[in-house]
């Protein structure tokens, strides 16, 4: 075994099926789609069909309601750009608390210059209160950006319904899909969903492609201008090997579907009940009776996260954590805080995401291995006494400056 | 993923010193959790000598939390209570081959608990006053808090200010935009606002010289160069001084041609090095206006 990587929600290995659709695009068929001769005309039907594979999977009604472009991030700022470009008069966002950095850091600018932004906060399973989004809809809210599934828990939020709602106040809906495309059936044809961020490499496809799904009739202002690459709503050269190797992928995740939400939802539940039976003081973090069939998230309560994936690593198994050190700010993870996590066990979050690829033996080898590594880890913490925590943990070591 | 040294791993992976030490006479506890680092430093202390003759730690923390306390119990062992405090943070991240900048809190942590734990066995009382903030300037480990702070009490107001002073974006300046937020944030504490392009305070006001000591300086550069100019049949002269700008007249063979220009570079580069100062020379409206000539 070369390592086990239980990481897919950070990215994913690229399918060696997507990667050969990909080849010829390099050498033979790089022809400039836009150009007029038979070298660019191959490549303009390339994309086309990546173009059709695509809207198959998002359950689009028409293919040009894909857009392409180099990944999430760009769709979501795109989309939500747009969203206050096209309807000046609207000062108001509406987003959730648990967004993922594409959201929160671009709403947090958009603060600066003035617009108003809501984040509706979840409860301890990282759930919405739809009578407060409710309340908050109105005739100022330009646009709704509320992601699908929750990146660290896997944690779903009603969407679909919260775009009719949206809609019926007369504001933009758009969501980051990133972790649902692929793990979820979609067919945004039946919804009232205005935008919605893909990510190529959440789905096996390379980095640097993405797609927003643009309803059609829905006001757009396009954030590249320049050529009429994409009708002229994403201007700039094609990356069309990517684009066909996205396409593959999306033909690929259509054919999985089933699999991911029996099988390897089978082996997520395995690991999640493997792992909470052996180690004590540990919990799983978000809902899990409504979320992503790929992703556990576990807390680990008086240890420190980055400390949990290096022993883990030594071991050849790769996951993330929610911990402050792991992303190098100075707090946990601000969707741990959200639910209202304390910070004991916060920093000793762990997700660990499957995919597809992931095997029986893999789940059997972390679950053996994980039990250790925490016993070890919290030999060394001050809050740990012999094989409990110690009595009153807060108050057997309170730290200056805690 | 960090780039620990194979020093930092080694610690993490084989903590020495880690758990309770029985019969400990001093204890630190420190640290925070909200951060997600905090430390409990346990020393057993011969009273006679102030000896620390074992130390041991337990850590909630990261890999680099662990590895600097383990470190720390082994830097300290054997000295005695006043060698011990003389351990640095940067000790314990040399001790390590060296800290990335996000984590060089963990060997100021380290630091931190050494003192409390010998303030404990002292019977005195530990107080801190360090207060982190997120990390700003990577590549030289400056934080929001010091900055701030660095800003407040030296009335700073330009990008270059805060770099003059805490070192913050002396580096690849991709920190620019988060130092600017902080300088519009604590200007606007004392009522003004931030204007991008404002001179810092060094080029307004050097510094650590009075006028009269920085013409004089001024004087003794041109002296050391007028025999030259002299052999050359040229002279210079200095007419006035404004903040960084120093006006000159060149006199005799030097005046005008295509070789002033080059002298007064190399005027300025002596003067820069001796004020240590941006300075520019200029030469008066005569000498450009005969170059001007020169060149027709
Ligand atoms: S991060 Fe501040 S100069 Fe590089």
């Amino acid at each position: 075994m070369t390592g086990i990587y239980f990481d897919n929600n950070a990215t994913t290995r690229v399918d060696p099926a997507v990667v050969e659709a990909m080849l010829p695009y390099f050498t033979e068929q790089f022809g400039n789609p836009s150009s007029m001769h038979s070298f660019g005309n191959k490549v303009g039907l390339a994309i086309k069909k990546a173009r059709m594979q695509v809207q198959e999977l998002l359950g689009a009604e028409h293919d040009s309601e894909i857009i392409f472009t180099s990944c999430g991030t760009e769709s979501d700022s795109t989309a939500i750009l747009s969203a206050l470009k096209a309807q000046p008069e609207r000062k108001e966002i509406i987003t959730t608390t648990v967004e993922h950095p594409a959201i929160l850091t671009l709403c947090a600018w958009l603060e600066k210059d003035g617009y108003k932004v809501h984040y509706l906060k979840v409860d301890g399973k990282g759930r919405l209160d739809l009578d407060e989004y409710k309340k908050l809809l109105g005739d100022q809210t330009a646009v709704v950006s509320v992601m699908w599934a929750n990146n660290e828990t896997g944690t779903f939020f009603p969407v679909v319904e919260m775009a009719e709602l949206a809609n019926a106040a007369g504001a933009m809906f758009h969501t980051d899909a990133v972790q649902a495309v692929g793990k979820v059936p979609l067919n945004l044809k039946d919804t009232k969903i205005d935008m919605l961020s893909v990510s190529g490499h959440k789905l096996h496809a390379p980095k640097g492609v993405g797609v927003l799904y643009l309803k059609r009739g829905v006001r757009f202002r396009p954030l590249l201008r320049g050529g009429h690459q994409e009708r002229g709503r994403r201007a700039g050269t094609e990356n069309t090997t990517s684009i066909v190797g996205l396409g593959k992928a999306a033909e690929m995740a259509m054919e999985a579907m089933a699999f991911e939400n029996t099988e390897v939802a089978r082996l997520r539940d395995k690991l999640e009940a493997g792992i909470l039976a052996k180690v004590p003081r540990s919990f799983v973090t978000g809902n899990p009776d409504d979320r992503l069939p790929n992703t556990s998230n576990i807390a680990f309560e008086f240890i420190e996260g980055e400390a949990i994936l290096l022993l883990l690593n030594k071991f050849g198994i790769a996951a993330s954590s929610g911990s402050a050190c792991t992303s190098g700010s100075l707090e946990p993870s601000h969707v741990m805080r959200a639910m209202g996590i304390p910070y004991t066990a916060a920093h000793g979050t762990v997700r660990f995401s499957l995919s597809r690829y992931s095997t029986e033996a893999e789940v059997d080898r972390v679950i053996a291995v994980v039990p250790e590594i925490i016993a070890q880890l919290r030999k060394l913490s001050p809050y740990w006494d012999g094989d409990g925590p110690a009595a009153e943990p807060e108050k057997a070591f309170a730290p200056t400056y805690a | 993923m960090w780039d620990y040294s194979d020093k930092v791993k080694e610690h993490f992976f084989q903590p020495r010193n880690a758990g309770v030490l029985e019969g400990a006479n001093g204890v630190g506890d420190v640290g925070s959790i909200s951060c997600g680092d905090a430390l409990r430093l346990m020393l057993k202390v011969e009273p006679e000598t102030d000896i620390i003759l074992d130390a041991h730690f337990q850590t909630f923390g990261c890999g680099s939390a662990i590895a600097s306390s383990s470190a720390l119990t082994e830097m300290i062992k054997g000295k005695t209570l006043d060698e011990a405090l003389k351990v640095s943070n940067q000790d314990i991240a040399d001790y390590l081959d060296g800290l990335p900048p996000e984590k060089m809190h963990c060997s100021v942590m380290g630091r931190e608990a050494l003192q409390a734990a010998v303030a404990n066995y002292r019977g005195e009382e530990w107080s801190d006053d360090h207060e982190e903030g997120a990390l700003v300037c990577k590549c030289f480990a400056i934080d929001a808090v010091m900055i701030e702070d660095t800003i407040r009490a030296n009335d700073l107001s330009s990008v270059q200010d805060v770099t003059n002073y805490t070192k913050a974006g002396g580096g690849c300046s991709s920190c620019h935009e988060g130092i600017e937020e902080i300088l519009v944030k604590v200007m606007a504490e004392r009522g003004e606002s931030f204007k991008p392009g404002t001179p810092s305070k060094e080029e307004a006001k050097p510094a650590g010289m009075t006028n009269l000591q920085r013409i004089r300086k001024i004087e003794a550069v041109l002296e050391s160069v007028r025999p030259q100019l002299k052999r050359d049949g040229g002279d210079i002269e200095l007419l006035d001084v404004d903040g960084k700008t120093i006006y000159v007249s060149m006199t005799g063979a030097c005046a005008g041609c295509q070789m002033e220009a080059l002298t007064l570079q190399g005027i300025q580069q002596k003067l820069m090095e001796e004020l240590k100062e941006f300075i520019k020379i200029v030469p008066t409206k005569a000498g450009a206006l005969s170059r001007a000539s020169c060149h027709v």
